[in-house]
């Protein structure tokens, strides 16, 4: 996982739920390159073929809300998105998607779709370049940011388990 | 500075002596999946090639069970050939077991001071024994199966007091949806909720249930209530193991404190679409399709037997069609034993065997467009229980049963005189 992250944005308001990231019909697979085919599919028809690998979601409150589905987060990860930033989160989605390898930072930025914006996940730091603005967050806690970097919650808990075994 | 009850259990299960913010890696006492997110968590497990750690694992197959179409008989199947292939002790057939929350309860799984994790959201349920259970992933269970913990940041904690006797017909479901019409669908966000007070005191287990359950739509990472000597009573000869109660200490630092007056409370209504969008049953009026009783929220005895008391003697209202779901097997033999059932059908309504059915707009009283229902689950959001354009009113089961009676949103008192 990069620290340094650079994007094109995608813009969305408020209260994003599950079901807007990935609706219900295409839940039969736990597949990201799959799911990715079908991410925003109603709230934003067309948008799976035009993601480029590196893209950003800015966003408002509430991001994630509703339900458990880990599908939300792994279509947005396998559509190439490569961060979410909203102001806040809905608490399942952000843990769902810290597990599995994809950050989100909380911070509030004022940015249209297209701009471009560069993270700075360690500094806590985002800057649109557009505009010019830098805007701060605070960094992961130090066992998030772990976790982050080793890719997700998978990697890391294989790695728990291998040192176990060699202990 | 005293401690939470969050900020207790979650030292006490990491073995650190921990205040909110931090994050600990905490040791998990059961881990619950369903046929839903339960698939998603065996591919993961397995792929970690280690042996399950079965005494946690507790796989229920609630939310498509009997199965609805192939769909869901192949995730109901796989649940079933994990279970055998790992010999977990743990699985609840259809035909013995039924809603998960209310089954790991009546299970004795839930319990004062255990930390519980589940894959569905409403796992905050258990709350209400004074445990402390959170909704979580896929990938989170997996990885619970193979080491028995996972990491938690310690939540802030929200404080809700209510004192005061409760007027007719008001139960747990108008005191949880009284707090979120007033905090809002993001008001415990990233939170504890600590609910207490001498009405919460006086509540059954299972009015009880009701509030905690509800505390995820108020974005709660869990919502505890204080154990009492109801809860052990409950508990004795069906609770696994040893458990000890915690309690928050008298100074414990709380971000946030209410307090409420029960003999404010009335029977309300959570219009659609969303829990927070609150107002008295008395003052809606709408007229109905369906009538929905049941699910982990108010699918219990207590709940039909409120149900029933209006109900009794009674027939739902032309045009609409009742359907009564009871959370367990257990509930539907305590149900038929004292009559309950035979009240409902009487009246007119559908009974079903136990299963998540249409709450989350699975089968089993799917909505029509434009059809409005009147239930006792705890969603309203856009196609809950079917089309895009239907709606779903939340209440409590007095509620649900006066307004099949009423063929309208009704105060049950409008029914009962
Ligand atoms: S009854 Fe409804 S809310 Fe409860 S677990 Fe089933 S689908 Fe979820």
């Amino acid at each position: 996982m990069k620290d340094k992250l650079s994007g094109r944005i995608w813009r969305f308001g408020d209260n994003v739920d599950t079901d807007q990231i990935i609706p219900a019909e295409y839940l039969v697979t736990m597949d990201s390159a799959e799911l990715a085919k079908h991410v925003f599919a109603k709230a934003r028809p067309g948008m799976s073929g035009k993601v480029s690998r590196g893209d950003i979601i800015v966003a408002g409150r509430n991001f994630g809300c509703g339900s458990s589905r880990e599908h939300a987060p792994r279509a947005l990860l396998g559509a190439g998105v490569s961060c979410v930033v909203a102001e806040s989160f809905a608490r399942i989605f952000f843990r769902n998607a810290i597990n599995i390898g994809l950050p989100v930072i909380q911070a509030s930025v004022d940015a249209a779709e297209g701009d471009t914006v560069s993270v700075d996940l360690k500094a806590g730091k985002i800057i649109v370049e557009q505009s010019g603005e830098e805007y701060g967050f605070q960094s992961y806690p130090p066992f998030v940011m772990m976790l982050v970097e080793k890719g997700g919650l998978m990697p890391y808990t294989k790695e728990m388990l291998q040192c176990r075994r060699s202990q | 500075m005293g401690k939470t009850i969050a900020e207790k259990m979650l030292s006490d299960k990491s073995g650190r002596d921990v205040e909110a913010g931090e994050i600990v890696e905490a040791r998990v006492d059961y881990v619950m999946v369903n046929d839903v997110t339960g698939p998603a968590a065996f591919d993961e497990f397995e792929s970690l090639r280690v042996p399950l750690l079965r005494d946690k694992v507790i796989l229920i197959p609630d939310h498509y069970v009997p199965n609805k179409d192939i769909a869901s008989a192949r995730q109901a199947k796989k649940m079933r050939d994990f279970a055998l292939r790992h010999d977990v002790d743990n699985y609840f057939e259809v035909g013995s077991g039924g809603v998960c929350h209310q089954l790991m309860i009546e299970e004795g799984f839930a319990a004062p001071g255990r930390l519980i994790v589940g894959a569905d959201s409403h796992t905050c349920s258990y709350g209400a024994l004074g445990a402390f259970s959170t909704g979580i992933g896929s990938t989170e269970a997996a990885t619970v199966f193979a080491r028995g913990v996972l990491w938690f940041k310690v939540p802030e904690s929200m404080r809700f007091t209510v004192d005061g006797g409760l007027g007719k017909h008001v139960m747990g479901k108008d005191i949880i949806l009284t707090m979120i019409g007033d905090i809002g669908v993001e008001g415990a966000l990233y939170r504890s909720m600590e609910v207490d007070g001498d009405t919460i005191s006086s509540l059954s287990l299972s009015d009880r249930i009701t509030i905690a359950n509800m505390g995820i739509e108020a974005g709660a990472k869990t919502c505890i209530i204080p154990p009492d000597r109801k809860v052990d009573d409950y508990l004795a000869g069906r609770v696994r193991g040893e458990y000890a109660p915690v309690f928050a200490d008298a100074d414990a630092d709380y971000m946030d404190s209410r307090q409420y007056d029960a003999a404010e409370i009335v029977p309300v209504v959570a219009k659609p679409h969303l829990p927070d969008n609150v107002a008295p049953a008395s003052e809606v009026g709408v007229t109905i399709d369906q009538a929905y009783l049941g699910s982990c929220t108010n699918g219990r005895i207590e709940d039909f037997r409120a149900a029933a008391a209006i109900m009794k003697g009674r027939k739902v209202r032309r045009g609409v069609r009742m359907i009564v779901v009871p959370a367990t097997k257990r509930v539907m033999e305590q149900a038929i034993e004292e009559g309950l059932v035979k009240i409902f059908m009487d009246a007119g309504a559908f009974v079903s065997g136990p299963t998540c059915g249409a709450c989350l707009g699975g089968y089993m009283g799917i909505l029509a467009p434009g059809e409005k229902c009147i239930s006792s689950t705890n969603r309203n959001f856009v196609g809950r229980m079917g089309d895009k354009g239907s709606e779903v009113y939340l209440a409590n089961p007095a509620v649900v049963a006066a307004s099949a009676v009423a063929g309208r949103i009704v105060d049950p008192s409008e029914v009962t005189g």
